[in-house]
């Protein structure tokens, strides 16, 4: 039997894999529709109406299953790590009191605005539900990242009797990696958003849909992704560097250094080995990872072997940040190379619009691998440094914690292939439908 | 700094608001899905209707009483959590399947949306079951006995009642025709088997707590009272003759009063049950001055409640405004 603590780890890490993949879409889709209708008021030309018609309908399924999987990340706290509350609550608590007072209220009450009211508000009052929305949904992103962020570089506190005690709230909120890992998050979410649209968007052209929305939001999306991928490399180069200087066993796991090294080289591949602590089929560029790392070429980077018991398993985080890098890159390749040949030609050929919509997930794959860097590369501490996780885990009997987790895998499961289905679903009626009626009537659609 | 009598008395009530906010309004939608026909599809795409708008921000008050739970009484939410871990499981079960077929059921092919139609409806009903256990498990101080289990179900039922009886009051005042023919017929229901719950909680409370039956059963006490259980019969009461009377008449222009009752029932319930357990956040086990969180974390937060909450209300005021009146046939997104 497995014990209570591993499974929990699975149970929270599942809840929260599963959680992080409709925000990840939701917060830059907001700020995506919030263009749309912008344009469309600017404008007066239908077809962003269109695209904001077509694009709220998944925001608002992508929003739903956003809120109701956040919910059961609210309990999970309780019911899996109470010894998190009980030592970490005085900081924590009102981190995430603030993200339900700010952003949870606003956000929920101006949706039903946005989406049921268009008929029953004035435009202006509309576009602003628009606007509170998406920025509810970025303030919601604030919070909940500077108290990740603060569990990994944890400031402005003080400890009595193994409590947690707040010194210095702005301290807290803006600790040392907050801002980095906020820009790197918001990009990921553009990224996801820009990759999706342009995703279903080719899918639609494939479909041999001649309509000017689909083609207007590939456009649109290609160009946000353009600025931004670029733009994330070299945030996330900057976050990388932040987490050098703080959480050096992370980065150690990551390149996969065992002895403290200086010129240390960048493995392109190898197979980490834990019970002998070294690597097996190394392929490597010397000096690379400590000139990215250093600015210097034979600068020095801390081995695991000097945190031992203390580091993060290496193959996860060695891996996660092999999978986050290297799609990160592709995104970047096809991006240009889409982008600039719509930019020639004014159209995609047909390869280019299959490989764009093989890569509708990418950000998702992405974000995750990124997330399972940071989170992982922070074990087997809780709060960095300060608290083990073994230390705050529940006393639930394991098989409940076994049960309950079979139980979500098997409800995600179902949900995520439904979600992805009629994403493509909706696609698919939009391009038999979308021009010709407006408001295509659908069951459930007379709102008031 | 404020003082830790003031942030305990203060949270509490905030705690306490947050909770009768959430039975209400997130009763009502659940008490709607509960009562979701499979078989008319118009009916349930108007009864869907009538809470699109409002059914995520109901549910956001959950996330503000737990999370007030978390942040002021830290040690009474990883005790009660702990407690509770099965049926809350089971209750987020319920909110994810009913949360997604909101959307799935209009969304997803044309053979899958019944399925959908069957999960929201299961989804409310499991969500409101779990929640009476949970509560029930709660009045037995977490009891692991045969009694305590046998009233935590009986309580899961009355919680069901009690949300159809406010879901069906939501559409008398939302619908017409023939589904407001409906929901007076479920009202009465509801409004039946409701009473009888409240009776027998109001009966096993004070008979398995002592401390609760010392409150309730001390004559200068019970004397300031004793109104509350008297007019919670005197409404159930009002709420049978009142619907008995709309179905003669069909007058829409008083269609809001059967929620307005509902509405009272529940507030009276609720300030008998606060009476019972304060200063209990855990019964017989905490207080929630002994629970209390670090003052200045609390008086960090108090700012952000002092300006925010005001405002939350504000703009949930202005979303009935929006959407006031009987639902219509309408597009929407």
């Amino acid at each position: 039997m497995l014990d209570t603590l591993l499974l929990s780890r699975i149970q929270f890490a599942t809840n929260i894999s599963f959680h992080i993949l409709f925000p990840t879409i939701s917060i830059a889709l907001a700020w995506f529709l919030v263009f749309f209708k912008v344009r469309y008021v600017q404008t007066k030309q239908p077809v962003w109406l269109r695209a904001y018609r077509f694009w709220v309908k998944i925001f608002a399924l992508t929003f739903a299953l956003g809120v109701v999987s956040g919910i059961t990340m609210s309990f999970q706290f309780g019911t899996n790590w109470p010894g998190f509350m009980e030592r970490i609550g005085n900081i924590a608590g009102p981190l995430l009191g603030y993200e339900v007072l700010t952003a949870f209220f606003m956000e929920a009450t101006f949706l039903g605005v946005m989406l049921f009211g268009m008929k029953r508000v004035s435009p202006a009052v509309h576009t602003f539900s628009t606007i509170v929305v998406a920025i509810g949904t970025t303030i919601s992103a604030f919070w909940i990242l500077s108290l990740n962020s603060w569990m990994q570089t944890p400031v402005g506190y003080e400890i009595i009797d193994g409590v947690f005690y707040p010194k210095d709230w702005f301290a807290i909120i803006f600790n040392p990696s907050f801002g980095y890992r906020l820009s790197h998050m918001l990009l990921a979410s553009g990224i996801t958003a820009s990759f999706l649209i342009a995703g279903i968007s080719a899918y639609r052209l494939l479909k041999n849909d001649h309509k000017h929305a689909p083609k207007l939001t590939l456009q649109v999306a290609l160009t946000v992704a353009i600025v931004l991928t670029p733009l994330q490399a070299f945030v996330g180069d900057l976050h990388g560097l932040n987490t050098f200087k703080h959480q050096p066993q992370k980065v150690a796991a990551m390149e996969g250094v065992w002895e403290t090294e200086k010129g240390a080289p960048l493995l392109l591949f190898a197979v980490p080995d834990e019970t002998n602590r070294t690597n097996h089929f190394e392929l490597a560029i010397p000096n690379l990872a400590s000139l990215i790392l250093t600015h210097e070429l034979d600068g020095e980077i801390k081995g695991l072997n000097e945190f031992k018991d203390a580091h993060p398993p290496v193959k996860p985080v060695f891996y996660g940040f092999r999978v986050m890098v290297g799609l990160g890159l592709l995104m970047i390749l096809v991006t240009v190379i889409t982008r600039v040949t719509l930019f020639k030609h004014k159209e995609l050929p047909i390869w280019q619009l299959k490989l764009l919509v093989a890569m509708t997930f990418s950000g998702w794959v992405a974000t995750l691998a990124g997330w399972y860097v940071t989170e992982i590369g922070r074990q087997p501490y809780m709060v960095q440094g300060l608290v083990r996780i073994d230390e705050l885990v529940t006393k639930v009997p394991s098989e409940h914690v076994l049960y309950t987790l079979i139980g979500y895998l098997s409800v995600y499961a179902i949900l995520l292939t439904a979600y992805i289905k009629t994403l493509f679903y909706t696609a698919d009626k939009a391009v038999e439908v979308e021009e010709y009626e407006l408001n295509p009537p659908m069951r459930g659609q007379q709102y008031a | 700094m404020l003082s830790n009598e003031f942030l305990a008395l203060f949270y509490g009530a905030l705690m306490a608001l947050a909770i009768l906010v959430y039975a209400v309004l997130d009763g009502y939608d659940l008490g709607v899905g509960i009562l979701l026909p499979l078989k008319d599809k118009q009916q349930a795409d108007t009864m869907i209707s009538s809470i699109g708008p409002f059914w995520d921000a109901n549910e956001t008050w959950l996330v503000l009483a737990v999370g007030l739970a978390l942040i002021a009484f830290p040690l009474a939410h990883s005790v009660i959590l702990q407690a509770l871990y099965l049926p809350v499981a089971l209750m987020l079960l319920g909110l994810i399947l009913r949360g997604v077929a909101f959307d799935f059921r209009a969304k997803a092919k044309t053979k899958y949306q019944d399925i959908w139609d069957l999960s929201f409806k299961l989804g409310s009903f499991l969500t409101a079951f779990s929640q009476g256990f949970m509560f029930g498990l709660y009045v037995m101080s977490f009891e692991k006995s045969v009694e305590s289990y046998g009233f935590a179900i009986l309580s899961g039922f009355g919680v069901v009642a009690a949300y159809a009886l406010i879901g069906s009051a939501w559409l008398i005042m939302k619908t017409t025709g023939q589904l407001q023919k409906k929901a007076i017929k479920w009202c009465k229901k509801a409004n039946f088997v409701a009473a009888c719950g409240v009776i027998a909680v109001s009966i096993v409370n004070p008979l398995i707590n002592d401390f609760v039956a010392s409150k309730w059963f001390d004559i200068s006490e019970s004397i300031i009272l004793l109104p509350i259980p008297v007019l919670c019969m005197i409404l159930f009461f009002l709420q049978n003759t009142l619907l008995s009377s709309f179905n003669n008449a069909e007058d829409i222009s008083k269609s809001w009063r059967p929620f307005a009752i509902a509405t009272s029932i529940f507030l009276l319930c609720f300030s008998g049950l606060l009476h019972s357990f304060y200063p209990y956040v855990v019964p017989n086990q905490l207080t929630i001055y002994e629970s209390l969180a670090d003052p200045s974390a609390l008086t960090f937060m108090l700012y952000g409640v002092v300006m925010v909450v005001p405002a939350i209300i504000g703009y949930t005021l202005f979303s009935y405004r929006v959407f006031w009146g009987k639902t219509q046939a309408l597009s929407y997104y």
